[in-house]
């Protein structure tokens, strides 16, 4: 079965309590947006199915799951997937908005995940500390960290096992050989849970905002066999820069521009070689903990084994 | 979400000497934009590298617009770098370092052959930074090991030993090197052994070994 054969497959499915739909045409409309537009076949997918969603008079959440597969938290890689997770409530947040009933973090032997319930999905009460199997959750990306979202189609089932939690905290080590567009001086959607970064003062969900300072590096650490891209929050970046928040937007005040305060964190963090443990979250490391590498203690060792080759 | 992004070219640690006898590059592919590597002697590909060392000596070659060289010297010899309008970042940082200073590049292998048929071996810089000592001497005693882990891997790839998938590979590129260049592997041993050594009669890590 093709890619597109598969995703028109499991639209079809999705729809198919409330909507006549013919998998062939649901192909048809992915196979234009893919090979007449070239639209990644993700945002085709979501496109064809606001189509229908529309056609049926439906908000997205109560979508039933179509394909919803058992899955590992650590799993998780890819938006707008339904899947089925066994996790245990590990910490409830203070929602900070009316439309969210509970969120928080779940976890199972691989890792965690933010998770959200929607208020209006009506769902019975998450209790800290429980494992719950979950079905039909979608989950949700944003700049690479994935989170899953509990809807009026999840059914949610109190186990009575308890599980270890498991720590997805990773180590890596090596140069830091590029910092990516969006780093240094950066503004944020101010709306409640969005915090999305402004592209030229616009959020891609809110539209035009004012927006909230804030400050990260997005950057490339490189260890000479393979790279991992690496986020630094506001704490972590100004640790490593020693570049505050506030100094940054003076900077920027003074430079009628932005980018001075990235150019100048370049200056103090490329080329030099890092340690960062911290969580994987997609393609990227959050660094929780940083550590300069300084002068080399071990090449005695190292000179051994040359001169023994 | 979109499409994954191609994944980006590793930065390897080579030591100048064998950097600039890396005068033969390839590509994997015909597509135009595949991207273009160039050969290690010691039997490994390089699209990117990251060098440091000490920045001896800056000087604007350009005519009408700035070309800025710079050298950076390492315990085994030199890299060139160039950097012109393309690449206004390392241009402002040669323009503006006051030498000589400890520099860190992170840039591109670039080949070119002279009218009198020589291929040069330079760097395109995407980054330079002014670094300290011990980000120098950390950088050293990483590409002397590497240098060493190459020449063992190809050892072992041209006696046939190891098997698995990584050898095949690493096998690949040594193969390659031993038909373009024929290398006296000896000599890289030996220059990143000298590398070594050198750092053993710096005070300060003497101190710390």
């Amino acid at each position: 079965m093709t890619d597109l054969r598969q995703h028109a497959a499991e639209i079809t499915e999705q729809f198919s309590d409330s909507l006549d739909v013919d998998a062939d045409d649901v192909e048809g409309r992915l196979e234009t947006l893919v090979d007449d537009y070239s639209v990644p076949l993700e945002e085709a997918r979501r496109s064809v199915v606001s189509t229908y969603l529309d056609e049926a008079d439906m908000d997205r959440d109560t979508l039933a799951g179509g394909t919803s597969e058992a899955t590992d938290v650590a799993d998780i890689d890819a938006p707008e997937e339904w899947l089925e997770v066994t996790a245990k409530v590990v910490e409830l947040w203070e929602p900070n908005a009316d439309s969210i009933a509970q969120v928080g973090l779940i976890g199972d032997e691989t890792g965690t995940v933010k998770f959200t319930k929607w208020a209006k999905s009506d769902l019975p009460e998450l209790e800290e500390g429980t494992v719950y199997r979950l079905d039909s959750v979608v989950t949700d990306e944003y700049e690479g960290r994935f989170s899953v979202t509990l809807n009026s189609a999840t059914t949610i089932e109190a186990l009575d096992t308890d599980l270890e939690v498991g720590d997805d905290t990773t180590e890596i080590e090596g140069a830091l050989v590029d910092i990516q567009s969006g780093s240094g001086l950066i503004k944020r959607c101010p709306d409640d849970d969005c915090t999305r970064v402004l592209q030229n003062g616009r959020c891609s969900e809110h539209g035009e905002v004012d927006g909230e300072f804030d400050l990260r590096i997005k950057g490339v650490l490189d260890d000479g066999r393979e790279v991992q891209e690496v986020i630094f929050d506001q704490d972590a970046t100004e640790e490593l820069t020693g570049i505050t928040l506030e100094a940054a937007q003076e900077m920027a005040k003074d430079a009628l521009d932005t980018e001075v305060v990235v150019e100048e964190m370049a200056e103090t963090v490329l080329g030099r070689y890092y340690r960062v443990t911290g969580p994987s979250l997609g393609r990227y490391v959050l660094a929780d903990d940083v550590e300069t590498r300084g002068a080399p203690v071990d090449h005695e060792s190292v000179l051994i084994k040359a001169r023994s080759l | 979400m979109s499409e994954a992004a191609p994944s980006r070219e590793v930065a390897r640690r080579v030591l100048a000497a064998e950097f600039n006898d890396a005068r033969y590059t390839f590509t994997e592919s015909d597509d135009e934009r595949a991207p273009v590597y160039s050969l290690l002697p010691t039997g490994e590909r390089a699209n990117r590298v990251f060098v440091v060392g000490t920045l001896t000596e800056t000087e604007d070659l350009g005519d009408d617009a700035e070309y800025w060289r710079g050298r950076i010297v390492d315990p085994t010899g030199t890299f060139f770098t160039y950097a012109g309008q393309y690449q206004p970042d390392a241009a402002a940082t040669l323009r503006e370092t006051e030498t000589p200073v400890y520099a860190a590049v992170v840039g591109k292998p670039s080949t070119y052959e002279t009218e009198e048929g020589d291929v040069n071996v330079s760097l395109r810089p995407e980054s330079i930074t002014v670094v300290d000592d011990a980000t120098r001497d950390r950088w050293v005693v990483e590409a002397a090991e590497r240098t060493l882990e190459r020449i063992q891997a190809f050892d072992g790839a041209s006696a046939g030993a190891p098997a698995g998938e990584d050898a095949a590979v690493a096998g690949e590129y040594a193969a390659m090197a031993e038909t373009q260049y024929a290398p006296d592997l000896a000599v890289y041993r030996d220059r990143a052994v000298a590398a070594l050594e050198g750092l053993e009669d710096e005070p300060q890590v003497a101190a710390e070994a």
